[in-house]
């Protein structure tokens, strides 16, 4: 068995390493070495699968709080030092603030005597993190190798830092595990701001005004959840000055009373993590940076991080008015995410749009937080994850093909790179259609809401906001198959390990579908059995149905067969004038003239401006709302 | 499951789809002052349109039509064997895109508008199917055809604003005016004949036929609110379908701008007022 603290050390070991290697020989190997360890470590935890409950781990070093804190000291100097770099004043105020809380919590902790023994821990809600972050994590690791030199090949003005790049995603990996790993609340918020901090670093990689800009902002708006978490452990020693509730199984455990209060801190610090609005912005400029980050970002680590928490904080959220407050928010980000997404055009953009939305489902499911809620919110961080990390590496490295990562100019890609296309439309269908993955969550959720309280507004919010994403999806599938006859195969020169990480990736999104009953029973059952006493799970006979489906999706490629004898092609139908096959006809008075097609994006109806106002005042509202609330319930 | 169910369905529907849209061509001729085809006339069409040779734009539109037909037989299927209402409706919606994807693939400036339009029906129409499958739930505590039909009470009575927004969407799906954006059974399209622009001869065929299952779906679904007794909801279903054509003879196209927000006004008024009603109701007094 691989003993958990192995997950947490062993990435930044990798990653210290990393920092040191300079010859791109080595950092490969090194990449390959270390990302294959910890996918395989991660899938080594499935042997020690518990039961029912969590076990633990007792670390036995009492020092490493101290250390801890001593991190994050040093990571404060040094964002300052930045912050005075860039002239980021509002961000020097929120990190000395955050500071200053941190420094009356660990002054606090330390004066108390008390018997409490950090712990690292494992469930299967942690174990599927762990199996994401291992997983899709380092497929991502592997992916940025080929990226990255493509990526310096393509910018020269950047200078390369890739030594430092690599060194950040170790690490982040490294604190994601960390993160779902750890009992003991102190530690959980230490490895929340080394996230924050990596981030920060990874978005700003290309050190252009833009990238420092939109670094500076997710700074921000991640260091605002940071002090509400700092908060929450204050509040936590003031109720508890023992310090026993400031393990995440104690506290979930016990009282609302106790519980409620930093559930609702923490679950702020969710919202900002998981950029639901009014914090979308930072997800949104974080796109940025080099596309391997985006996938990462997006996918298993950071976001995943924001709604992790607030899924564990689930069953203390339930049921109340707090809950359902930060539900809502998920909700209308959910819809209202959905519709910014129809009116882009950039790709990377319209994935984050898409990804908001979909944290906000998570968020909305899980703080409302039924059983069967929960049970679908966990289905949704799994799917989400591998459908997400897919479409942005596909994107990628179109990107790195085409030169483009416009939805506009990718007409024709089924022509163009016909495999990437292929696993681009499969990433595609995970995210919107039956029997996928995401379709499944989103078909749970809805009737579990319908039996949820104030359910009725979330059946509405799922009604319509799933119809949206259906459009902006559709579309995008619809420019990719475009038959244009006259492209230009350019799918050459793609490195093979990015061939092997999409392919990994794209059966990955098939399999977990016709896998996700096993995962569910093994795993997502047990959890919520353990945590609500009560589970839930999709009936056999639908189960079957989908199966069928499934299985009718992947034979109808063969119908192509029936039809190979059609040989009788004609250019499309333009009016009844003389066409040639790249859609130039002869207009009025001998005149050539040429067609091009262009998707509508509905630009007054869901403009991006516009819809951001509206959805940052509503959430901004329920944000106030539920702060008034809970302040009423702690003093 | 009722797998005879399906199975009746999948041999039944053509005929049912077909005798359906010959009395619908009849009833509009004689409106319009006109003698019109033979009652069998969609059958001759559809005959006529398989001895065709196939023209093809590209041929990847084989793959989307034979996927819109089967997933379309499927959807259809599934409702007729009684399955959970919303897979039913995902399935729906799959074949659909399939046809969209289609429209798409031929890189045809009709086609390629016929497509866009169609996807702006599909998310005018889709809340309110599911508001529908909802309101049936919250009525009868199941998401299952078999037992939503098994109700012993009429639903209609409890969900008139959700039938209301079905209607709307009804006239959507069945493509009639004022909502036949995207592709239309008249020649006087301004956009060509949509979505099925370039699609010809057999496979064209394949797409009649698929509308015909389709629109024999979309009657059982009416069918579920008179559920209760079997005369009634075919009576309510000829005077639906009548004033369907009748709505299709006397209104002239709209706007897509116009079909959206009609369509999401009408669910989310109609609808969602009906289901809060309820909702209310089962707080109040459990049904």
């Amino acid at each position: 068995m691989i003993p958990l603290p192995f997950l947490v050390v062993f990435p930044a070991l990798v990653a210290a390493l990393l920092l040191l290697v300079a010859n791109e020989t080595w950092r490969r190997l090194a990449v390959w070495a270390g990302a294959a360890i910890i996918g395989a470590a991660s899938l080594s935890l499935l042997f020690i699968t518990p039961q029912s409950g969590p076990l633990f781990y007792p670390v036995g070093y009492e020092a490493l709080t101290e250390v801890m804190f001593a991190v994050e000291m040093a990571i404060a100097v040094f964002l300052i030092y930045l912050g005075i770099k860039h002239r980021k004043y509002l961000a020097i105020f929120l990190i000395l603030f955050q500071a200053a809380l941190l420094v009356s919590f660990e002054t606090g902790r330390a004066s108390v005597v008390h018997g409490v023994v950090p712990n690292l821990f494992i469930d299967q809600l942690s174990l599927i993190m762990g199996l994401i972050i291992g997983i899709i994590g380092s497929l991502i690791c592997i992916y940025s190798l080929g990226y990255m030199s493509t990526y310096h090949e393509q910018h020269p003005t950047v200078p390369d830092r890739r030594r430092s790049f690599f060194f950040l995603v170790f690490v982040f990996l490294s604190a994601m595990f960390g993160l779902v790993f750890s009992d003991y609340l102190p530690w959980v918020f230490f490895f929340w701001e080394i996230t924050t901090l990596c981030s920060f670093l990874l978005i700003g990689y290309s050190k252009t005004d833009e990238s420092v800009n939109n670094a500076f902002l997710a700074l921000n708006m991640n260091i605002l959840g940071g002090i509400a978490f700092a908060g929450a452990l204050i509040y936590i020693m003031a109720v508890s000055p023992g310090g026993e509730m400031l393990q995440l199984h104690s506290l979930i455990q016990s009282s609302h009373a106790i519980a409620l209060v930093p559930a609702v801190l923490i679950g702020f610090a969710g919202i900002t993590k998981s950029a639901l609005m009014p914090f979308s912005g930072w997800l949104v400029g974080a796109m940025v940076a080099p596309t391997p980050v985006s996938a990462l970002l997006h996918s298993s680590t950071m976001v995943k991080a924001g709604v992790y928490v607030i899924v564990r904080f689930a069953p203390v959220l339930t049921g109340t008015m707090e809950g359902l407050i930060i539900g809502l928010v998920g909700g209308v980000t959910f819809l209202l995410a959905s519709a910014m997404a129809i009116s882009q055009s950039n790709a990377k953009k319209v994935l984050a749009y898409s990804t908001i939305a979909n944290l906000g489902l998570i968020v909305a499911c899980a703080g409302v937080g039924t059983y069967k809620l929960v049970w679908a919110a966990i289905l949704l961080i799994i799917f989400h994850a591998i459908a997400k990390s897919l479409l942005f590496l596909c994107v990628g490295t179109v990107e790195h093909r085409i030169g483009s990562r416009d939805i506009e100019d990718m007409t024709g890609l089924i022509v163009r790179m016909p495999r990437i296309s292929v696993m681009m439309f499969i990433g595609i269908a995970g995210m919107f259609l039956a029997p996928f993955g995401m379709l499944i969550s989103k078909w749970v959720a809805i009737e579990a809401f319908i039996e949820a309280q104030f359910g009725l507004a979330f059946v509405a919010i799922l009604a319509f906001g799933g119809s949206l994403t259906v459009l902006f999806w559709s579309k995008w599938m619809g420019k990719i198959v475009s038959v244009c006859p006259v492209a230009e195969k350019v799918e050459n020169g793609i490195p093979t390990e990015k061939w092997i990480v999409l392919s990994i990736l794209t059966a990955l999104t098939v399999l977990i579908c016709l896998a996700f009953p096993v995962i569910s029973a093994h795993l997502i059952e047990p959890f919520v059995l353990s945590v609500y006493g009560q589970t839930t799970r999709l009936s056999q006979d639908n189960l079957t149905i989908m199966a069928m489906m499934h299985f009718l999706l992947m034979i109808m490629p063969f119908s192509m067969l029936l039809y190979r004898n059609d040989k009788r092609i004609v250019p499309a139908y333009m009016g009844g004038r003389p066409t040639t096959p790249d859609l130039t006809f002869s207009g009025s008075m001998g005149m050539k003239q040429h067609v091009s097609l262009c998707n509508y994006y509905f630009e007054e109806v869901f403009g991006e401006q516009k819809l951001f106002m509206v959805g940052s005042a509503l959430c901004l509202g329920l944000i106030l709302l539920v702060g008034t609330l809970t302040a009423g319930v702690a003093l | 499951m009722h797998m005879g169910n399906a199975l009746l369905f999948i041999l039944l529907a053509p005929i049912v789809g077909g005798l359906v849209a010959g009395i619908d061509r009849k009833i509009t001729a004689r409106m319009q002052g006109r003698v019109g085809p033979p009652l069998l006339q969609p059958f001759y069409d559809v005959g006529k349109l398989f001895e065709k040779e196939q023209i093809l734009v590209t041929p990847s539109q084989n793959f989307y039509i034979t996927s819109y037909l089967v997933f379309i037989v499927v959807s259809g299927g599934l409702f007729f064997a009684g399955g959970d209402i919303l897979l039913v409706i995902f399935a729906f919606t799959l074949a659909h895109i399939f046809l969209v994807l289609g429209a798409y693939s031929s890189y045809s400036p009709y086609s390629f508008i016929g497509a866009e339009r169609e996807l702006i029906q599909i998310i005018a129409y889709e809340p309110m199917i599911i508001l529908s499958a909802v309101g049936m739930y919250m009525v009868t505590r199941s998401f299952y055809v078999a037992d939503i039909m098994a109700a012993e009470f009429p639903l209609i009575y409890y969900l008139p604003g959700i039938f209301i927004g079905f209607l709307m969407v009804l006239t959507i799906k069945l493509r009639k005016s004022p909502f036949d954006l995207s592709t239309s059974h008249h020649a006087h399209q301004e956009i060509v004949k949509g979505v099925t622009t370039e699609f010809s001869g057999p496979m064209f065929g394949l797409v009649e036929l698929a509308h015909w299952y389709e629109n024999v779906f979309l009657l059982g679904f009416i069918y579920l609110f008179f559920a209760w007794n079997p005369l009634i909801a075919i009576g309510a279903l000829a005077i639906v379908y009548f004033a369907e054509i009748v709505i299709d003879n006397t209104f002239s196209r709209v706007t897509w701008q116009l079909t959206l927000k009609s369509s999401w006004i009408i669910a989310g008024f109609m609808g969602l007022a009906n289901l809060g009603i309820l909702y209310y109701l089962s707080a109040v007094v459990p049904l």
